[in-house]
């Protein structure tokens, strides 16, 4: 009886032990997407060993990045013209074959266009439920996320033997440097795949600060007009070395292009502070800025909905207003 | 000539202020307006559009729910899709269906349909889970266009634009394949009216995933749906002057 006590009690220990969790870095083939230090922190969360894998055409500055972060105890390369461009029809395979070899208890990956692409992929293949854009990390099995454009919280408990996650950047630190993992390769295998094929990126340029991390963000939306009037917000954005983003409003009308929209469908963003100009604030922008430490609103409309998020709100002509506060920092 | 799968989920409307259960275990949905999701309705528009351009020969939508659920069917119907399938799970087993379980389903209708193509919206507005495509693409082992903002037909399949982080991303797939929508790839039409009466005598299948072979049994358990946290109300600050005093104080500007 007593040795049965024990044993169960050593498989449970064992189980604890056992938990290991992989993290699959993004990057652009020359440096690491800051959202990988997120995920590693989320990772340390779950608690157990962190391994980084890092897949791509070119991916040894990254991989040496990826040793660094705090709390990563092993990193795998995979470095083939298969992963160009990042194809979850060819990551995939390498991601099951990493889990194959070494049981992973949780599977982890950023919240970004990649992991949204590429965990649920993994996911199924491993016939698992995949969890989205988790918040918050209760315990092993156990995930808080946000549902209904973030106006209710979800607490639940997963329940498969395979947890593969992606997390909400905002919601977790990033892991800072000063780590030293090792670096091996990744299992071999046949990668390529012709499902898919990368043929290009038109990515937006800027000098201004990425938007999902950047401290200052102003946003503008249909209230602007037209996208020229944006340069009132790049002007007084330059003073603050600021991000800029946009309503789906300003999206849409062909302000400023897509990869700047911020809410629900666009991106999360949580910034120190936010200032939104003629934004009204519908619910689904609301979704991707409500997290914002300080939120500044300045439009006319002083029934418009973003006044009651707004820490800060100032009811007057965006094209007065804007530019005499540029004109007086 | 292809033949394309539409999802279309029934979630509660976009415009709606959603209130949490008083057991905290889920949002109220009895007596709140439904409708189709919004990003359903963008893949309903292409699949019709492919269908206008003479690239697709048949569309079939497909929704998975409770009977009400056969609300959006009808819609898609009226939009121009040519017949339904009503997947029918209602109740508890519904509250914790989850994308797995969808994609399951859809894969199967996929293979039994023949079809060439799945068009899917990129996240339903109520789990926002953004997944039900790709998981698809898996279990057909079919490659996956997601976040779709342009679709062309090429003799060798697809080339899809992409909407990713930094901007956007052009990829080639082969057919069959997955596609999921994003919101820029089109504008939906309204039904008109006699397009709403046609749609009435358009045939909808009622199917249940047993029929599929399809197993429901639930991924997870709710431990709680609460309100998120409230914000505190801020003040209404009289000028340009008293804001940047504020951000002052609050050192943002130095």
């Amino acid at each position: 009886m007593l040795s049965r006590c024990s044993r169960a009690f050593t498989t449970a220990h064992q189980f604890r032990r056992l938990q290991s969790t992989l993290v699959i870095a993004e990057h652009n083939d020359k440096t690491l997407t800051p959202i990988t230090g997120n995920a590693v922190s989320a990772a340390q969360q779950l608690g157990g060993d962190v391994t980084v894998l890092v897949a791509g055409a070119q991916c040894g500055a990254a991989a040496e990045s990826a040793a660094k972060l705090t709390g990563v105890a092993r990193v795998l390369v995979a470095e083939n013209e298969a992963f160009k461009g990042l194809v979850p029809e060819a990551i995939t395979p390498l991601v099951l074959a990493a889990q194959n070899q070494f049981k992973f208890s949780h599977i982890v990956a950023g919240a970004s266009a990649f992991g949204k692409s590429l965990a649920p992929r993994i996911a199924a293949k491993l016939d698992v439920s995949p969890i989205s854009e988790v918040i918050a990390i209760r315990s092993a099995d156990t995930f808080v996320r946000t549902i209904y454009a973030g106006n209710a919280i979800l607490t639940f408990k997963a329940k498969d033997p395979v947890k593969v996650i992606t997390i909400r950047s905002t919601n977790f630190p990033p892991a800072p440097e000063g780590g030293s993992a090792g670096v091996e390769k990744a299992p071999d295998g046949d990668y390529k795949t012709d499902l898919t094929t990368f043929v290009s990126q038109e990515l937006t340029k800027s000098d201004r600060p990425e938007l999902t991390s950047a401290k200052i963000i102003i946003s503008g939306g249909r209230g602007l007009k037209s996208g020229d009037n944006f340069k009132l917000l790049y002007d007084l954005a330059d003073k603050f070395g600021a991000a800029v983003g946009a309503s789906r409003a300003a999206v849409d009308a062909g302000y400023v292009p897509n990869d700047l929209q911020i809410g629900q469908t666009g991106k999360i963003v949580a910034p120190e502070l936010y200032i939104a100009v003629g934004i009204s604030g519908a619910i689904q922008h609301l979704a991707g800025m409500k997290d914002s430490k300080t939120i500044v609103a300045i439009n006319k409309d002083p029934e418009a909905p973003i006044f009651q998020v707004a820490d800060y709100g100032l009811v007057a002509d965006l094209f007065k207003a804007v530019p005499e506060m540029t004109g007086k920092l | 000539m292809s033949r394309v799968l539409v999802g279309v989920k029934r979630v509660i409307d976009y415009a709606v202020k959603i209130r949490v259960k008083p057991d905290k275990l889920g949002v109220v949905t009895e007596g709140v307006k439904h409708s189709m999701n919004p990003f359903d309705e963008i893949a309903v528009e292409e699949a019709v559009k492919m269908k206008e351009k003479k690239i697709a020969s048949e569309i079939i939508a497909v929704s998975v729910g409770p009977a009400q659920s056969q609300e959006v069917i009808r819609t898609a119907l009226a939009m121009g899709v040519d017949r339904g399938i009503h997947v029918e799970v209602s109740g508890a087993d519904y509250e914790l269906l989850q994308p797995i379980h969808v994609s399951k389903i859809l894969a199967k209708l996929a293979q039994e349909e023949k079809v060439d193509l799945v068009i899917l919206g990129k996240q339903a507005i109520d789990d926002d889970a953004n997944q039900t495509a790709q998981m698809t693409a898996a279990q057909l082992d079919w490659p996956q266009a997601t976040f779709a903002s342009k679709v062309e037909k090429t003799d060798a399949g697809l080339t899809v634009v992409r909407e990713i982080d930094g901007g956007l991303e052009t990829i080639k797939c082969k057919v069959p394949a997955v596609i999921s929508a994003d919101l820029r790839l089109n504008t939906p039409r309204y039904a008109t009216l006699p397009n709403i009466m046609k749609a009435k005598k358009k045939p909808i299948k009622k199917v249940t995933p047993k029929d599929l072979g399809v197993d429901t049994a639930p991924r997870i358990e709710v431990i709680s749906v609460e309100d998120p946290p409230v914000r505190q109300a801020g003040a209404i600050l009289p000028d340009v002057d008293t804001l940047i005093g504020k951000l002052k104080e609050g050192g943002h500007i130095k």
